[in-house]
């Protein structure tokens, strides 16, 4: 295990390097002048110059990629061209915020997706599976800023149950964090738990056709023993996996719902920093997010072979 | 037990699902994060807000849009108006205990005009030297006679730093900035929060009457509007015209508006490269067609609900500036179709760039059904903000609609964008007759003077038309009734004197 671990983070390196490549130029392709913006309205050509100068804007685009590669092998991200503040110390204060949110949402999503996939498969072809393929299908439909707006004028404005929208760290206020983050996160969580609802019930149906079951069934065990300890087992294997893997669309997610609940994570920083052309953070918001889902995917290869001991050989 | 148990869930789902606690503090809906904190290097509008609060300058705006004193208590100019002559306000004391005096004035504004990053260098051009001839006395000595300088001092080049937090933080001095404003800073959390708190030797601390002021930047007006209604905000600025119907049917909440000093306008491309080379460009009649056939009060009903008002010049029609032998054009398609004709065009190409925000494409989606009732075939170009500055400045365009935010003094509004070597040149217009009108205009301290020659200009650039205006947005502020003391100001700033919560 710890070899294949070892070789797994070794790919990883080319992978990073071939994303980073890949985001500097886009940005580069991109119009439009991040130091028209940083100058202020006036746009004093001294004051261009200068930032152009320290920013290094002027120096080839390669020696700029090379530049900030040799920087962030020292551990040194950049700085923020809108806040004069370090990209990494940046990348600090705002992860936890994302992480917290997408935790919640996963637990959201596992919580609603998952018993409901099992109903589903359980009262397959019946009014109830009928009726968690609607929730689901609905689910995948709404749009989270839609969603989002709506929770906040029904929750917040009529009922005043929870704040609007903002942030609470949870080692401040734990309380508060969640009262902020509760409705975030059922939003991010939504459209998921419809992934993952459809992903169990299929994975169920499969398993309860197996031949196991039915040896279960005529064993004369209880539907309930039959359902969680032997079909959902093994119908848990797709579903872990695909959990890992949706926590990389829960990244992508984060971005609108930031946005809508005005929560300072990381998908709100990238897309302020992306319409400021504010280079290092973006590059450093994408390098941190790759790292992110090499990670999540393995960890989720990881659980696969933990929870199926066959895979273990192919190792 | 079984009550305990009982008790402590009812507790617990209280605490998670119950209204946040009674807050004593005023908290202000922004609708987006300030930049630097430094005033000497900061650029946005909303950075100007927590300013207001923060740091107080050599002079104030009124609501009237008079400058008036606040860290100088009186001045001077000199007859030729190449020297201003300042009195320092006694007994200022900065956020760290050391004392504002002549010293520090001449220390903050040396700073501006000589930090590296700092962005206020272009409004303190045309000082030469800046003395004190006093312990409460400052004497500005310019290169060229220039009313704007007393205008710009009332904004952030004429913020009063602490010198020992400036020299002590540099470049860096916007992480903890110390000024002598009512309030101090506290923490900042990017895009999340700003907090500031009351200064107890503040000079003017009686009118001071919230503890605590924390700015929470929201980017989507139904949310900041959404925050105010379930009452997690007291107050919030900017609230979008579609919303007013709402604010003012909430029995809850205060509605305040006033026109603001900026202005929306189109910029053509008269001589910015080769895109300038169209009829557009070159044929001041064709541009004349185009504004003729505009409704710029249908735009103000429709697009603004009404709060916004139609404009043809640099200064909204209930400025002082304004020319009122030049008002704001109706709409007049037959007279635009003559024009055409006349130029040889009864129909031409036009392609506008505008920025991708909702309110700006609807704007401009109605203009461009209005110009084509004239014959003329609009093609909208939508492209975000960045883009848009950079496409300006390089002369990539041939028609480019943008907003400028408004100075409080009428040089601000119209000098830089029209005079042949002005920093914001982008039409690149050039008519000498008008750049000695506006130089003139620049040079007199007398406001007669001055409004004569800003007369004249408007007559040239309203037939030229090298920038068509549309018009003057309103400020839009909202917040709850127990807010009281509130006075808007064209400035679009939230002043906080005299501003009670309870």
């Amino acid at each position: 295990m710890p070899v294949y671990i070892g070789k797994r983070l070794l790919v990883a390196i080319p992978t990073l390097l071939i994303i980073s490549i890949f985001v500097f130029s886009l940005q580069k392709l991109l119009p439009g002048d991040p130091i028209l913006a940083m100058a202020g309205e006036e746009r004093d050509p001294a004051v261009i110059e200068f930032l152009r100068d320290k920013y290094r804007l002027n120096d080839p685009v390669i020696m700029q990629y090379f530049y900030w590669l040799g920087g962030v092998l020292t551990g040194d991200f950049g700085i923020s061209l809108r806040t004069n503040q370090p990209v990494l110390e940046l990348i600090m204060e705002k992860l936890p915020v994302t992480i917290q949110l997408a935790t919640m949402a996963m637990f959201f999503a596992m919580i609603i997706g998952i018993p409901i996939g099992i109903i589903a498969a359980v009262k397959k072809n019946t009014f109830v599976d009928y009726l968690a393929n609607i929730l689901a299908l609905s689910g995948l439909s709404i749009p989270n800023f839609w969603l989002g707006i709506m929770l906040i004028l029904l929750i917040s404005v009529q009922l005043g149950w929870l704040p609007a929208s903002g942030y609470e760290s949870i080692f401040v206020d734990p309380v508060r964090s969640l009262q902020t983050m509760i409705m975030p996160a059922f939003v991010l969580g939504n459209a998921l738990a419809a992934t993952l609802m459809r992903h169990t019930r299929s994975a169920m149906v499969g398993v309860m056709s197996a031949d196991y079951i039915r040896t279960a069934r005529a064993k004369g065990l209880s539907p309930k023993e039959v359902i969680l300890s032997h079909s959902f087992r093994n119908a848990l294997l797709p579903v872990v996996t695909l959990s890992a893997l949706l926590f990389g669309e829960l990244l992508a997610g984060a971005v609108l719902t930031e946005q809508i609940f005005t929560i300072p994570g990381f998908g709100k920083l990238i897309v302020d920093a992306v319409f400021n052309r504010d280079y290092a953070v973006v590059q450093g918001v994408v390098l941190c997010t790759a790292v992110g889902f090499i990670l999540m995917n393995l960890i989720a290869d990881i659980l696969y072979v933990i929870l199926n001991p066959r895979l273990r050989a192919t190792l | 037990m079984k009550r305990l148990t009982k008790l402590s869930t009812a507790l617990l789902a209280g605490a998670l699902f119950a209204f946040p606690a009674l807050a004593v503090d005023l908290r202000i809906g922004l609708q987006e994060d300030a930049d630097v904190l430094d005033p000497a290097q900061s650029r946005t509008f909303v950075g100007r807000i927590v300013y207001t609060a923060l740091c107080d300058k050599l002079v104030d705006v009124s609501p009237d849009l008079k400058l008036v004193p606040q860290l100088a208590t009186e001045w001077k100019w000199s007859a030729d108006g190449k020297e201003l002559v300042m009195k320092i306000r006694d007994g200022v004391k900065f956020h760290d205990g050391t004392t504002m005096d002549a010293a520090a004035v001449v220390a903050t504004i040396e700073r501006n005009m000589t930090l590296p990053e700092s962005r206020r260098k272009s409004e303190l051009a045309s000082v030469a030297k800046v003395e004190a001839t006093g312990p409460l006395e400052v004497k500005f000595t310019l290169k060229a006679a220039d009313a704007s300088l007393l205008a710009q001092l009332s904004d952030r080049a004429g913020m009063i730093v602490s010198p020992t937090a400036a020299k002590a933080l540099g470049a860096n001095f916007g992480s903890k900035p110390v000024c002598a404003g009512p309030f101090k800073f506290v923490e900042r959390v990017q895009q999340d929060r700003i907090v500031l708190e009351k200064f107890a030797d503040y000079w003017d601390k009686a009118k001071i009457l919230v503890d605590k002021v924390i700015y929470l930047p929201i980017p989507d007006t139904t949310v900041r509007l959404a925050n105010l209604r379930s009452g997690d905000l007291d107050f919030i600025e900017r609230v979008a015209p579609t919303d007013v119907g709402a604010v003012k049917g909430d029995s809850n909440l205060k509605y305040d508006a006033t026109v603001n000093i900026g202005y929306m306008a189109l910029y053509a491309n008269i001589g910015n490269g080769p895109k300038a080379d169209n009829p557009f460009g070159k044929d001041k009649r064709l541009r004349q067609a185009f504004s003729l056939s505009l409704d710029r009060d249908a735009l103000n009903q429709v697009v603004f609900e009404g709060t916004a008002v139609g404009g043809n010049q640099s200064f909204p029609p209930n400025s002082p500036w304004f020319n009122k032998s030049i008002p704001v054009p109706a709409r007049d398609v037959a007279k635009a179709k003559a024009l055409m004709k006349e130029a040889g065009y009864p129909t031409f190409d036009l392609e506008i760039q505008h920025a991708n925000s909702p309110v700006v494409i609807q704007m401009m989606q109605i203009i461009q059904s209005m110009a084509a009732e004239a014959g003329i075939n609009v093609k909208l170009k939508a492209t975000e903000f960045a883009t848009l500055l950079d496409e300006q400045t390089r002369g990539n365009y041939q028609f480019s609609r943008s907003d400028w935010s408004g100075r409080v003094d009428p040089d601000g509004n119209i000098h830089q964008f029209i005079t042949c070597k002005g920093g914001i040149n982008d039409t690149k217009y050039c008519n000498a007759e008008v750049d000695k009108l506006l130089n003139e205009a620049r040079a007199s301290t007398d406001d007669a003077v001055r409004k004569q020659k800003y007369d004249a200009a408007a007559v040239i650039l309203n037939e030229d038309l090298p920038i068509i205006y549309l018009g003057h947005q309103s400020w839009i502020w909202a917040y709850k009734k127990s807010v009281t003391g509130f006075v808007p100001n064209p400035d679009g700033m939230i002043r906080l004197q005299g501003v009670k919560k309870g």
